[in-house]
């Protein structure tokens, strides 16, 4: 509890990105990008479709590696590590930062196999502490009493909402710090929408998380923070509630009440 | 104008039903064919099969059509022993080859691995008995026997032999089991592999884990092509196995199998002795078949459980 509300006064920072460009070979898709994401806060972001937004998210657990034309330069701290240093373990990183992407993508497997295979990976291999990690990460996202009973059937046999609920399941299940979401919401109906944003409201008391996503409201509902890109650079980040009552740039009160973008 | 459409129409309802009748046509010839060689061979086979005893038969051991003993067992089992033995050296070196290509070499150079792998299998398959019977019957007389002459000092080969066939085959089976196993991991949706890579997996496990299981369709669909080239092949094989048609006690020894036999006895063959050889093609059939069903279970067990 004191720890608690010690926080609530001053978080800590979790990422802190400082002058960070980004190339696809030549065609420069970040421009000096400067940003603090807060420990166990909201953060959105928005910006028009092409802004660099998946771009800047995909850094953060470095899934640009897989695009070899990717060049980027600056620096990405993650709890103090530079996330580029030579002593980075890519592996490390990717377990404490998990990501949600936008098309439901749970493995062709059963839905028990889709939740173990993070923790397997990296070294459970005790049968029972397993299985209560299914079930707890399920359990976590809301999914248990929808599946619980179907745990050995295919995932591709859920809803797509629930793929999705799935997916998050699979990434709480290796117990990460913070989640990256690139518009985790937008393949999927208003009903599942609204579970997954209640799920994300349970979940920011433990994680950090960072979404992006095209829904002004949604980022209304559930962020603390707000970030508007534009072209590739970082326009301002305040707390939620400011950007989108007072935004201080005349660009982003242009974009929040759709004038563009 | 109202002439002149239905006009058109007539012609090509004409064009479409002379096409109809031509597929339909080429469907019964195929269909018909296949009844009618299946006919025949059960036709000619049968008689023998009745002369010398069904079991006897397929459980003799001593097949020496000089003297009318008509056993069929150590047949099957040389082709037996070669397909497994191929399979068992194929399987795991054209998946590991498929993974290389799809997931670790560089685009470009791929390109041209793959291309390489496919003039493998324009290779005519007597140029590969050549092959073998020149470079592989020597090299398992005198590199690989002296390896097993370590623990087990007898051991004695000619270099003909079940090995020699089942190198021969391996690479014979390679082409087929290379591309498709390559396509069906190139095809895996990339999402799967960046799931993976994000929850922390390394380059193997994913391999391992995700796309090879989500490849297995395509991947079992090469293995069973494999095999059936690999038992359907003749010529390569019956340069390089020794033909002599006694039970190997392993897989040094020299054997014969059911299509070679065929192959080389068709020809001198008397009456009775032909009807012998062509029971023998009704052995490779029902092999052939069973292999298939077995193949197709293990699929659909498989794809149900995904
Ligand atoms: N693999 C790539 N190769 C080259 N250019 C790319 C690549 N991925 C993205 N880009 C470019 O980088 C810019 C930013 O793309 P990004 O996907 O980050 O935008 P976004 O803000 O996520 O857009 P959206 O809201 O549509 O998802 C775009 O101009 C895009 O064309
Ligand atoms: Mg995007």
């Amino acid at each position: 509890m004191g720890n608690n509300s010690n926080a609530a006064m001053r978080p800590e920072t979790q990422f802190e990105i400082r002058d960070l460009d980004l190339f696809y070979d030549k065609f420069q898709a970040l421009h000096h990008v400067d940003m603090d994401i807060l420990k166990n806060r909201v953060t959105a972001l928005i910006g028009p479709s092409g802004c660099g937004k998946s771009t800047f998210i995909r850094t953060l657990n470095r899934m640009n590696d897989l695009i070899p034309i990717v060049k980027i330069t600056g620096s990405v701290k993650f709890d103090g590590t530079d996330i580029f240093g030579r002593d980075c373990d890519v592996i490390a990183l990717r377990k404490k930062v998990g990501m949600v992407f936008q098309k439901p993508n749970p493995f062709p497997k059963t839905v028990y196999e889709n939740i173990v295979y993070g923790p397997r990976i990296h070294g459970e291999k005790n049968k029972r502490k397993l299985d209560e990690l299914v079930e707890m990460s399920l359990k976590q996202v809301a999914l248990w009493d929808e599946v619980k009973d179907r745990l050995h059937k295919p995932a591709l046999g859920l809803s797509g909402g629930q793929q999705q609920r799935l997916c998050i399941a699979r990434c709480l299940a290796v117990e990460p710090e913070v989640i990256l979401m690139d518009e985790p919401t937008s393949a999927l109906d208003p009903v599942a929408t609204l579970k997954i944003e209640e799920l994300m409201s349970s979940l920011r008391e433990r994680y950090t998380i960072v979404i992006v996503t095209h829904n002004m409201q949604q980022a209304g509902r559930i962020s603390d923070f707000t970030s508007f890109f534009l072209n590739g650079e970082v326009i301002e980040t305040d707390h939620t509630d400011a950007i989108f009552s007072n935004p201080s740039n005349s660009k982003t009160e242009e974009y929040i009440t759709g004038r563009f973008g | 104008m109202k002439a002149s459409i239905s006009e058109k129409r007539g012609r090509r309802s004409i064009r479409e039903t002379a096409i109809e009748r031509i597929l339909f046509l080429a469907g019964i010839t195929a269909t018909i064919s296949v009844a009618l060689i299946t006919i025949f061979i059960f036709g000619s086979g049968i008689p023998a099969l009745l002369d010398s005893g069904f079991v006897n038969f397929l459980v003799g051991t001593n097949w020496s059509p000089a003297n009318g003993s008509y056993g069929t067992l150590p047949l099957t089992a040389g082709t037996m022993a070669v397909t497994l033995t191929a399979l068992v050296l194929g399987i795991p070196t054209g998946i590991a080859c498929a993974v290389f290509l799809s997931e670790i070499l560089h685009r470009k150079a791929a390109r041209v691995f793959k291309f390489a792998i496919e003039l493998l299998a324009g290779i005519p398959s007597v140029v590969y008995g050549f092959f073998g019977l020149i470079v592989v019957v020597p090299a398992v007389r005198t590199y690989i026997l002296p390896l097993v002459r370590l623990w087990d000092p007898d051991a004695h080969t000619t270099g003909l032999s079940i090995l020699s066939g089942a190198i021969i085959l391996a690479v014979m089976i390679l082409p087929t089991i290379v591309s498709l196993s390559e396509n069906a991991i190139s095809s895996v949706p990339a999402e799967y592999r960046e799931a993976s890579l994000a929850l922390g997996a390394n380059k193997r496990q994913t391999i391992t884990g995700v796309l090879i299981p989500a490849a297995r369709s395509g991947i079992l669909a090469s293995i069973i092509l494999g095999m059936g080239r690999a038992i359907g092949e003749t010529m390569a094989i019956l340069l390089i196995t020794g033909n002599v048609a006694v039970l190997p006690k392993s897989l040094l020894d020299p054997v014969a199998t059911l299509t070679g036999t065929i192959a080389m006895e068709m020809s001198y063959a008397s009456a009775s002795h032909q009807q012998a050889l062509f029971a023998v093609g009704i052995i490779l059939f029902i092999i052939i078949m069973l292999l298939n069903a077995v193949a197709q279970g293990v699929s659909k067990r498989m794809g149900v459980n995904q």
